[in-house]
């Protein structure tokens, strides 16, 4: 019981926060928008990709923008502990007759509403690119969300409990968030990449999370291939673009969202208060 | 009385540097107990380790019968904390960072409502209760800080130099308050503090320097051990030497004024008026000070600018540690 409300108090706070920083919320809608305008659209006309009766880069290239976010929210909302330390605030909950994995557990739950808000503008953007949606995927959608960003944002937890400043961000962002957002497919596709590549991008997880996206995403849209008019997820499967069945990866990502969210709470119940 | 605090060959070293060396020491339930020493003495360091912020490396402690290294979740719930620096989220508003702690520490709905109001009436921030912390001036904060240490009526509360930055008006309501909760909820008060005049309000003080503790009394019973109040009179040439061979006392002049240290001086002066009555034109008597106390048992003062090396190392750290750190 005490534990049930450690969790909901640190989610409230999660929560509260986060829907006073107005400039956070405008980068949750401006940096995806970035992405999907300038990136996807420059690319599909420089690399003249969109070929008829294939998948656009641009419609490739949004469940990857969704899973970005994702990510980019879910590690942001982790790192704030690094925050809550330099401030001060951090002592407050660390000294509270409190267990400390229940913190660590409200603070995942956080950052996962967190990356549903960012979800749900995700879905604002789908006409932009073409993408048909429907109530059932955007709630299938918010499942893999939630799953996701427990897994990022525990791995988070993980790295902040032991970080002493604000210094080491860039280190992280560089050298484990990119890679992992690189790795995953999100912006290339892994049937083109050469056989070392594709390995790296088998073991990272977020390439099932992005696989799993593109599932839901897809399953809506009908493009016309030739004469006929297929739906999209069919071609994509063709194309090696979508490669795995949407349980498969679900399983996965459960797996993993699981297995990080016990090694966030074990780190945090180790961390050090100054 | 029975004692709650219990601290027992209590150490703490980082590195070579020992910030707490060995200290042994017992706090009475009910009693307002201070630590008094130079920034960098260890005060803070003993309260993190008493409060479970920080593991001590040698000695016991318990607290209210829990042992701090073994049982940090009782003895979490049993102390309230009043840090150094501030621990407020900014932005949140002023019931929202009380809402949270009584949370966090399960005091029910109407108990809080009842303590909130009560806790900001003392330190004064009701009319600001909604607004965003990071409006509030830094005693303000401090102040909300205070009050949020109090909410959840804890059995020991620890203040580490809770008034640092604060007016007066708010130094003595805070006092009266940490009072009033002593004597009608029996909470027990561990404070830091290097202002003398702040030590005064404790039943009992430590004095501390260099991670070890110099003495521990009543402060009334530590300015005894100076040896007596200073008198101070002034009167004509020769009552000086007069004064030398009727009492046997040590003078000292200065200016006009003749120096002399007796036990209870109060008492004294009626004695002195008896014997050198029409000659003498001013008496003055003074209590020893603290500060005094502190000077004669460590042979230096409490000024922050003497604090010792670990001291300047720490705040170098912290400078370090913050130089780079944008927020965002």
């Amino acid at each position: 019981m005490r534990s049930l409300k450690t969790i909901y108090t640190i989610w409230l706070r999660e929560a509260k926060t986060f829907w006073r920083e107005k400039a956070r919320i405008i980068a949750m809608i401006g940096q995806p928008l970035l992405y999907l305008l300038i990136l996807g659209n420059g690319i599909t006309a420089g690399m003249r990709l969109n070929r008829a009766g294939s998948v656009g880069y641009i419609q490739f290239l949004y469940p990857g923008v969704i899973s970005m976010s994702i990510l980019f929210t879910s590690i942001f909302s982790a790192l704030s502990i690094i925050w809550d330390r330099e401030f001060g605030f951090l002592k407050e909950v660390l000294v509270a007759p409190v267990p400390r994995w229940a913190v660590a557990m409200g603070k995942a739950f956080g950052g996962a509403t967190i990356a549903m808000v960012q979800a749900i503008i995700m879905v604002a953007m789908a006409p932009l690119v073409g993408i048909s949606l429907s109530v059932l995927i955007v709630l299938k959608l918010l499942v893999l969300a939630f799953l996701m960003s427990v897994a990022v944002t525990s791995l988070g937890i993980v790295i902040a409990s032991r970080m002493a400043s604000m210094q080491s961000f860039q280190m992280v962002m560089n050298f484990l968030v990119m890679p992992i957002y690189f790795l995953s497919g999100a912006m290339f596709p892994m049937t083109s990449a050469p056989p070392w590549l594709k390995s790296l991008m088998m073991v990272d997880p977020l390439t099932y999370g992005v696989d799993a996206i593109r599932n839901v995403v897809f399953s809506n849209t009908s493009i016309v291939a030739g004469e006929l008019t297929q739906p999209l997820i069919d071609v994509a499967r063709q194309g090696g673009l979508v490669r795995f069945q949407l349980g498969f990866d679900v399983e996965l990502m459960t797996l993993v969202a699981v297995a990080l969210a016990g090694a966030g709470a074990w780190s945090f119940s180790k961390a050090q208060a100054a | 009385m029975s004692d709650i605090i219990q601290v027992v060959e209590l150490s703490k070293t980082f590195g070579d540097i020992r910030a707490v060396d060995g200290v042994s020491f017992t706090v009475g339930a009910r009693e307002i107990f201070g630590f008094l020493g130079p920034n960098g003495a260890g005060k803070s360091t003993t309260i993190k380790m008493l409060a479970t912020l920080l593991k001590p490396t040698g000695g016991r402690a318990t607290l209210a019968g829990y042992d701090v290294a073994t049982q940090p979740t009782e003895v979490r719930q049993s102390i309230g904390l009043v840090f150094q620096d501030q621990s407020l989220d900014n932005r949140l508003t002023a019931d929202e960072n009380l809402k949270f702690h009584a949370m966090l520490y399960d005091v029910p709905g109407d108990v809080y409502r009842e303590r909130a109001d009560q806790v900001l009436k003392m330190v004064d921030l009701l009319d600001r209760r909604s607004s965003i912390v990071m409006t509030y001036s830094g005693g303000m904060k401090r102040r909300l800080e205070i009050a949020r240490g109090l909410l959840h009526h804890p059995k020991v509360l620890f203040l580490d130099e809770p008034t640092l930055g604060l007016d007066v008006q708010t130094r003595n309501a805070i006092w009266r308050h940490v009072r009033a909760l002593r004597d009608e909820v029996g909470t027990t008060v561990f404070m830091t503090t290097h202002y003398m005049d702040e030590a005064e309000n404790c039943d009992r003080i430590a004095i501390i320097d260099h991670g070890k503790i110099q003495a521990i009394d009543t402060p009334a019973a530590l300015k005894r051990s100076i040896g007596g109040d200073t008198i101070i009179v002034s009167g004509d040439d020769q009552l000086g030497a007069d004064i030398e061979t009727k009492y046997g006392a040590a003078i000292r002049r200065s200016g006009s004024e003749i120096h002399f240290q007796r036990a209870a001086g109060a008492e004294f002066v009626p004695r002195l008026i008896a014997d050198f009555g029409g000659r003498v034109t001013s008496v003055q008597v003074k209590q020893p000070s603290l500060e005094d106390v502190f000077l004669k048992l460590t042979g230096h003062g409490i000024r922050p600018e003497e604090g010792s090396a670990m001291d300047l190392m720490r705040q170098g750290m912290q400078l370090w540690r913050r130089g780079g750190t944008a927020r965002r």
